[in-house]
């Protein structure tokens, strides 16, 4: 089932604000074999994924049938600890190719003060057809 | 760091209890990361790493370029799937990269990701303050 047209611009709910600890960077770095120390650069997408996840299941999308196309960062300055970050998802773009859906995605990471920390951008393929 | 320098390749082995490790830390837990039975449903060869999976290793490798340099853009599209087989010495990522230009205080790198000789990663980059 294709998704609907209509979502293109459409913003979704801020996350519940999101705490940076010290031992959430470490168990995600070490996930990845990262050193301990700064907070890793690919760290936003836990918002990010906790927004795309809402997005999704708003929109009646399984994760399964969803493949990551792009994803990119631009930083206004780095996470640190005791952050606490919300991101807000809205639908830049879609298009249907092959009876799947090309969505695109744009989240915006805000601090407690609501300054922008960090925008990513996310291209999601949602595979159609029958499983 | 100068245009056109080579960096030093990175490899990393991806295991399949990484990918375990790594759907808890992050919270991406689509099952095309950790069943064989659903990723090959969804045409998949088999279980394949998260794609924000690599990306970290495209990070960490430029992290350790860097000395961790503050990174103020990271981007890539996910062109090929690392499939990552039920054994346990998994399969390698190789992170390889070239310095583009230096220029205001920051760096450009061009990343290339390669898993069994083939490119994962679409136009790696990376922006880092110098």
């Amino acid at each position: 089932m294709p998704v609907d047209q209509s979502l293109v611009g459409r913003e979704f709910p801020p996350t519940q604000p999101y705490r940076v600890s010290a031992e959430k960077v470490r168990e995600l770095a070490a996930a990845t074999g990262s050193a301990a120390g700064p907070v890793p650069a690919t760290f936003p997408i836990v918002m990010a994924f906790e927004a795309m996840n809402t997005f999704l299941e708003d929109v009646g999308v399984e994760l399964q049938r969803i493949v990551h196309g792009e994803q990119r960062f631009a930083y206004e300055r780095p996470i640190a600890v005791g952050d606490e970050l919300t991101a807000t998802l809205s639908v830049a773009s879609l298009r249907q190719i092959g009876g799947n859906d090309i969505i695109g995605t744009r989240s915006e990471i805000r601090d407690a003060s609501g300054d922008l920390v960090c925008t990513t951008t996310a291209t999601l393929v949602h595979r159609g057809g029958e499983l | 760091m100068n245009p056109g320098d080579a960096l030093e390749p990175q490899t990393y082995a991806v295991r399949r209890s990484d990918l375990v490790r790594y759907a808890g830390a992050s919270g991406d837990f689509n099952p095309i990361h950790w069943s064989d039975r659903v990723a090959t449903a969804v045409g998949l060869p088999g279980v394949i790493a998260h794609g924000m999976y690599t990306m970290a290793l495209a990070a960490r490798a430029v992290a350790t370029w860097t000395d961790g340099a503050e990174v103020v853009e990271l981007g890539c599209k996910f062109t090929n799937p690392v499939a990552v087989p039920d054994d346990d010495t998994g399969v390698d990522v190789v992170v390889a990269g070239t310095v583009k230009s230096v220029e205001d205080g920051l760096v450009t790198i061009a990343l290339e990701v390669t898993c069994e000789g083939a490119k994962v990663l679409g136009m790696p980059k990376a922006v880092v303050r110098a």
